[in-house]
């Protein structure tokens, strides 16, 4: 399959069960609610060692939150649960709470409750108020600048993590462009995210290590710079390959935001040294979701 | 299933206690068993045939009181499902003890109206009277869930004791405003009377025109601008009451202080 000079590989991208939250920062200004989101989604690009893989979802309008304030909705994803709870927790504690005017709300209501507020409220140390609003509890808190408002819990849904595909380009400026260019159309998606810094990810890895002590390592198949020095999957006009990695709530949702994404990349072309999209994925092994490249872009 | 509607014979002259008729006692039985379950009026028990009219309709499980008497106590008492609606007045202990289901008098109701409630929405179109949503004498838990909107005016010691739950009050509310209040929201559109929030301990009043004094144990906490008012404010139109619209700036006094102190008066600005 070629789409406007761009080879698409026959190959598939796998991905494996994840569980998820939504969460809904809002603040004064969008300017705050981005500053508390973008801490809570910080460090937070791979479960491997952040614990979670988070996200800022999309802007909300006051009119879409709950005290109609500007604010923006974030995913946050970990292998289960009980990882899921506390990075919630540990995230919306250090995160949102401190920053000024935020307010924290569950944007699923749905599956089993994990805390919000649940017992971040005791940081009010004994003035913080509950109030039962239309069949759900909230916390107010006291803080130095007013009042935090919080949801007592957040509901935890089965997700879909490890979505992906491989850009290969001409040269690094225009693989970066290109994955620009993808992230852009992803983003209009909901209810996935892009963890990695920019949506973007250039070092991307391989199962096992010839050290001992390491699960990972870098996936010398596509490193450039590797053509000559290993069994190479590029061919020699490749001198950049950058990853988009996508979690998302179903496996519809990857799946459309991996044709949105693949679209504008293919739409950049050949004439703009975009030459093979390519896919991660190990074999079958990894998980249960496959996302074949030609089948989604058919 | 069924809808039973009720409408009295003849004025009543003693108080009676239509505690049974409520939509789950009704739900499995023939209009004979109906007309058959007996009823207290004043020192004498009567069947309900001999005091209502009534008729068996097809639909949701309800009740109508056509008519209504401000002697009708105890409407949907203990109820947990259904619907009852009261065409007029209604008499004391309404929705005592409800828990669950929907609640709607189109007059004013008596005493001790949703008295020591869990569940459940109570609607009053005219006026409720002293202990709306309180406990009843000698116990110490009033009303600790569901939500009662009072379109007029409500008496003294509204939420004695309540614990959970949402009173809203359209009109004016008389002393003793919460008090004793564990927790739980009050609101009050209209003027309220003396010693607002008397020995609560925690919870919130929400008042929209400023008490004639603000009780020396209650402490000000200043004028702020509270994030989840408008959340609870918005929560009021679908209870039914769309009187008190969207406000965020209040003064804030904490108390009693005499008690708990946890309680608050948030007096919108």
């Amino acid at each position: 399959m070629i789409i406007n000079g761009v080879a698409i590989d026959d190959t598939f991208a796998e991905a494996f069960p994840m569980k998820a939250t939504r969460v809904i920062i809002t603040a004064l200004n969008q300017r705050w609610a981005y500053h508390a989101a973008n801490a809570m989604t910080g460090f937070a690009t791979s479960v491997i060692a952040c614990g979670c893989e988070a996200g800022i979802e999309r802007e909300l309008d006051p009119a879409d939150t709950p005290d109609g304030r500007p604010g923006v909705s974030a995913l946050i994803f970990a292998m289960g649960g009980k990882g899921l709870a506390k990075q919630v927790e540990t995230r919306a504690g250090q995160c949102v709470l401190t920053s000024p005017t935020s307010a924290l709300f569950a944007g699923i209501h749905d599956g089993d409750k994990i805390p919000l507020g649940k017992n971040l409220r005791f940081f009010g140390d004994g003035f913080q108020i509950s109030k039962q609003i239309a069949g759900r509890r909230y916390w107010r808190i006291p803080v130095m600048d007013g009042e935090f408002l919080c949801d007592e819990t957040t509901g935890v849904v089965p997700a879909v993590g490890g979505g992906n595909f491989l850009i290969l380009a001409e040269s690094q400026a225009q693989a970066l462009a290109a994955c620009e260019a993808a992230i852009a159309a992803m983003k209009t998606v909901p209810n996935v995210i892009m963890p990695f810094p920019g949506g973007v990810v250039r070092s991307g890895s391989k199962v096992g290590s010839r050290y001992k002590a390491l699960n990972a390592s870098t996936n010398d198949a596509f490193c450039p710079t590797l053509k000559g020095q290993t069994v190479t999957a590029l061919s020699p006009e490749i001198e950049s390959v950058m990853e988009i990695v996508i979690d998302g709530l179903s496996d519809q949702d990857i799946r459309r935001a991996m044709r949105l994404g693949i679209e504008a990349v293919c739409a950049l072309g050949a004439a703009n040294g975009v030459r093979r999209i390519s896919a991660g994925n190990y074999g079958g092994k990894l998980g249960p979701f496959l996302f074949p490249l030609r089948e989604i872009m058919a | 299933m069924s809808a039973v509607t009720f409408a009295l014979k003849a004025a009543l002259r003693q108080r009676l206690d239509v505690s049974p008729l409520i939509p789950e006692a009704l739900a499995p039985l023939g209009p004979d068993q109906i007309g058959a379950i007996p009823l207290q009026y004043g020192n004498r028990t009567l069947a309900v045939d001999e005091l209502f009219d009534f008729e068996v309709g097809q639909g949701d499980p309800g009740v109508i009181f056509r008519g209504g008497s401000e002697k009708l106590d105890y409407v949907g008492r203990g109820m947990t499902q259904g619907e009852i609606r009261v065409e007029g007045p209604a008499g004391a202990y309404v929705g005592l003890q409800m828990k669950g289901g929907r609640l709607s008098v189109t007059g004013s109701v008596g005493l001790f109206c949703a008295a020591e409630m869990r569940r459940g929405a109570i609607l009053v179109e005219g006026d409720a009277g002293d202990w709306l949503g309180g406990a009843l004498p000698g116990n110490r838990k009033g009303m600790a869930g569901g939500s009662v909107v009072v379109r007029g005016c409500a008496g003294a010691r509204v939420g004695d004791h309540m614990r959970r739950g949402v009173i809203l009050i359209e009109g004016d509310a008389g002393e003793y405003l919460g008090s004793r209040m564990v927790a739980g929201t009050i609101a009050v559109k209209g003027r309220v009377g003396a010693h607002p929030g008397y020995a609560m301990k925690r919870g919130t009043l929400l008042l929209f025109s400023a008490p004639g004094s603000v009780p020396p144990t209650f402490n000000d906490c200043g004028l702020h601008t509270l994030g989840f008012l408008p959340l609870l404010l918005r929560s009021f139109v679908g209870l039914g009451s769309s009187a008190f619209g969207i406000c965020q700036r209040v003064q804030r006094y904490a108390g009693d202080l005499a008690a708990n102190g946890k309680g608050e008066i948030l007096i919108v600005q």
